[in-house]
């Protein structure tokens, strides 16, 4: 709803604000937002906060029969101050992962909390049955999938010298936007191991049921992308040199995410 | 060389002017991240001891990358007055401080000064100012530049309108220029983000701003934040725009990892000054950050603060026509916390301008970083004291394309009130001329962005 009390033109007020999702149209008391426009804002910002500090819940995991490892990082203080940290694997969790997981399959799914639960909670429900299902019935072999607390993506290489896997899929949380707490980002990489960048992954991002791509729909997007991985055996730079039929990638923000 | 500064009874030993440097910064996470900050409280202030002490000469003769690996450290060396050098070559920084502080020392002097002044000077005497002298030193320096119309003149204050969109729809895109214009945002420059870095979308960007500027009449300049290069081949292929923009860095591997070479910058210089709308002729926007260098691994054991200085040093050979600085954009691993990034703002903009640079400030956070809007605003209000030509405009603040929170259009309008500035002049006139400011703040109508559809031109609108 508007907050500008007496606009010109009432009904194009309402189309400009339909027309975006920048706050428009909320009007000021004197120079300064008006007061519902103000608390607005903190909600919105007071949402994202509660998503990064919140944590994935043992619910969650135990539903979906995910056992859980950790990055280097004690805490989500060290976690959000060290990114370098949350890309390795503790020597205890490389050791359950070498214990607990199918080796050498085609794609291992992993699922990491990464900047925000919310966005676990919510999408995991929807994207991990398609995405299973969907490569099961392309006849692709899995992998034991799993749960990493403080996650970054690069974690993947270190995941994969213990499982070997062609394909290895990180389902995380992105960076929250205002208002939109619970985006996730899919990062895929060919054979990822030590040395192995952005460059060299694939990203779905944006997850969402609030302004994004559905789950369900980037579940099966995601059976898409990986068979092309599979088929071109390489992804990022190396996989657009040799296929040029990609459909087209979502532009979103959450590449500025720098997980 | 080793430097050695003993403080109560404590000594300290520093291998290298890079390290003094490193470790004579304000707490900054990344600094601490690479293993290069101090590692207590006494030995930071013994490091500035130290720092105070040494000459610009031994300052210049020691930059932090070697002239031969880096073409940021040639840019800088080369473009040094030799002349004005000589005449400072032996002052300490600790001198150069309470000159750039003193009553005798006007714009024009330190303006002259600064065609002396390394990166690693610049850095060095910020490091040696608390917040207060950072905002008194920085207020005295007036830097003036001109596209299509002049920013950074006596009372004036400026911004940047930034209506990004997620999918770059014009419409989008368009409703957020109504609105931010109705709040008296945009005398800087109309600056898009495109979300696809296509020259095709980059043409179809610069063409509807351009219209639409112009069939407003509106005295501004526009700008589309995509690669330089597909900026260029836009201009190349006739799309109108006023300046071109690039991101820079303060190492030359950061630079190529940004795709930008001192080279590529010399050909869009002349490029816009052959095919672009504004007469000029300063006609480049920069925008620049601490951390940016770390965060892709090229940041060669230098402190953040530094590389931002070297980045100035760089960006100064083309006589931009903004340069805004974004401290705060990429999160806590570079600036863990409010305090850290107000400190970082403060900083750069002095930095900056005695680097000659017509800076503008983004005080910014993301939401994965200990700071909230209070701390934005705080920021914000501390650099309008200290002079910063202009700042961004955003709907409230929010920028739904880029994620993360800036200035907004409100606060836009309220810093002019609190200082008692003005718009650009001819920018103050158009808003005059459509009924959005009056006596000195805006009218009751600012702020109904349908001011743009209940009358004026036919342009490509909404309907």
């Amino acid at each position: 709803m508007s907050g500008i009390e007496a606009p010109l033109d009432p009904e194009g007020l309402a189309e400009l604000m339909a027309a975006t999702t920048a706050r428009l149209g909320t009007g000021r008391a004197g120079p300064r937002p008006r007061t519902t426009a103000l608390l607005r804002f903190q909600a919105d910002h007071a949402v994202t906060q509660d998503a990064i500090y919140s944590r994935v819940s043992e619910e969650l995991k135990d539903r979906f029969g995910l056992f859980t490892v950790r990055t280097m990082p004690t805490d989500k203080a060290e976690y959000l101050l060290r990114p370098d940290l949350g890309r390795r694997l503790t020597d205890e969790s490389r050791a359950t992962i070498e214990q607990r997981c199918v080796k050498q399959p085609q794609v291992q799914i992993v699922v990491g909390d990464g900047l925000s639960a919310d966005a676990i909670e919510h999408n995991l429900p929807a994207i991990l049955p398609v995405l299973e299902q969907g490569l099961t019935s392309a006849g692709v072999s899995l992998g034991t999938t799993f749960f990493v607390e403080f996650a970054r993506v690069g974690v993947m290489n270190d995941i994969n010298e213990v499982v070997g896997a062609d394909v290895v899929v990180i389902l995380i949380g992105e960076r929250p936007g205002l208002g939109i707490a619970d985006a996730m980002s899919a990062y895929l990489g060919w054979q990822p191991g030590p040395g192995k960048t952005d460059a060299h992954r694939e990203l779905i991002c944006m997850i969402t049921d609030h302004g994004g791509t559905n789950p369900l729909e980037g579940g099966a997007y995601l059976v898409e992308l990986i068979r092309r991985i599979l088929a071109a055996r390489a992804s990022g730079v190396a996989r657009d040199d040799t296929d040029s039929s990609e459909p087209e990638r979502h532009a979103t923000t959450g590449e500025r995410s720098r997980m | 060389m080793t430097y050695r500064a003993t403080l109560h009874g404590r000594s300290f030993t520093f291998g290298s002017v890079r390290e003094v440097l490193a470790k004579a910064s304000e707490a900054k996470s990344g600094d601490e991240m690479l293993g290069i900050a101090a590692t207590s409280a006494l030995e930071r202030v013994a490091a500035r001891y130290v720092l105070s002490e040494l000459t610009l000469e031994e300052v210049r003769a020691n930059p932090v990358i070697p002239y031969e690996d880096d073409e940021v450290t040639r840019v800088i060396e080369d473009e040094l007055n030799d002349r004005i050098f000589a005449e400072v070559r032996g002052w300490t920084i600790g001198e150069l401080r309470e000159h750039l502080l003193s009553h005798g020392t006007d714009s024009d002097a330190v303006l002259r000064l600064s065609r002396a002044l390394t990166a690693e000077m610049i850095a060095g005497v910020a490091k040696l100012m608390s917040n207060m002298d950072l905002v008194y030193a920085a207020s005295k320096i007036r830097v003036v530049s001109t596209a299509a119309t002049t920013l950074g003149l006596p009372g004036t204050l400026s911004f940047r309108l930034q209506p990004n969109h997620p999918t770059d729809s014009w419409q989008a895109i368009l409703a957020s220029i109504m609105e931010g214009l109705s709040y008296g945002s945009g005398d800087a420059i109309i600056g898009i983000n495109p979300a696809d870095d296509t020259v095709a979308k980059t043409v179809e960007l610069m063409e509807q701003s351009h219209a639409f500027m112009t069939a407003w009449q509106i005295p501004t300049q526009t700008c589309v934040l995509a690669h330089i290069t597909t900026q260029m081949e836009s201009v190349e292929r006739g799309a109108p725009v006023s300046v071109l923009f690039q991101s820079i860095a303060g190492t030359q591997d950061t630079n190529d990892s940004f795709g930008v070479t001192a080279t590529m910058l010399d050909e869009a210089q002349e490029l816009i000054a052959k095919l672009g709308t504004a007469r000029g002729p300063n006609l480049l926007y920069f925008e620049t950050g601490q951390g940016s260098e770390m965060a892709v691994g090229c940041d060669h054991g230098v402190d953040e603060m530094t590389l931002e200085a070297r980045t100035y040093g760089y960006g100064r050979r083309w006589a931009p026509f903004m340069v805004n600085n974004v401290s705060g954009f990429i999160g806590p691993e570079t600036l863990y916390d409010g305090k850290q990034i107000i400190r970082a703002c403060l900083e750069d903009h002095f930095m900056g301008k005695l680097a000659g640079l017509p800076m503008g400030m983004a005080p910014c956070y993301t939401n994965h970083t200990n700071a909230d809007q209070n701390d934005q605003e705080t920021a914000t209000m501390l650099l309008a004291m200290a002079g910063s030509c202009y700042y961004m405009g955003i709907p409230m603040g929010d920028d739904v394309m880029l994620s993360y929170q800036d200035t907004g259009f409100h606060d836009d309008a309220t810093l002019r009130e609190l200082l008692g500035r003005t718009p650009t002049p001819p920018f103050q006139a158009w808003m005059e001329a459509l009924g959005l400011w009056h006596g000195g703040r805006l009218t009751a109508r600012a702020g109904d962005p349908t001011v743009f559809l209940a009358e004026g031109p036919a342009t490509p609108m909404l309907r």
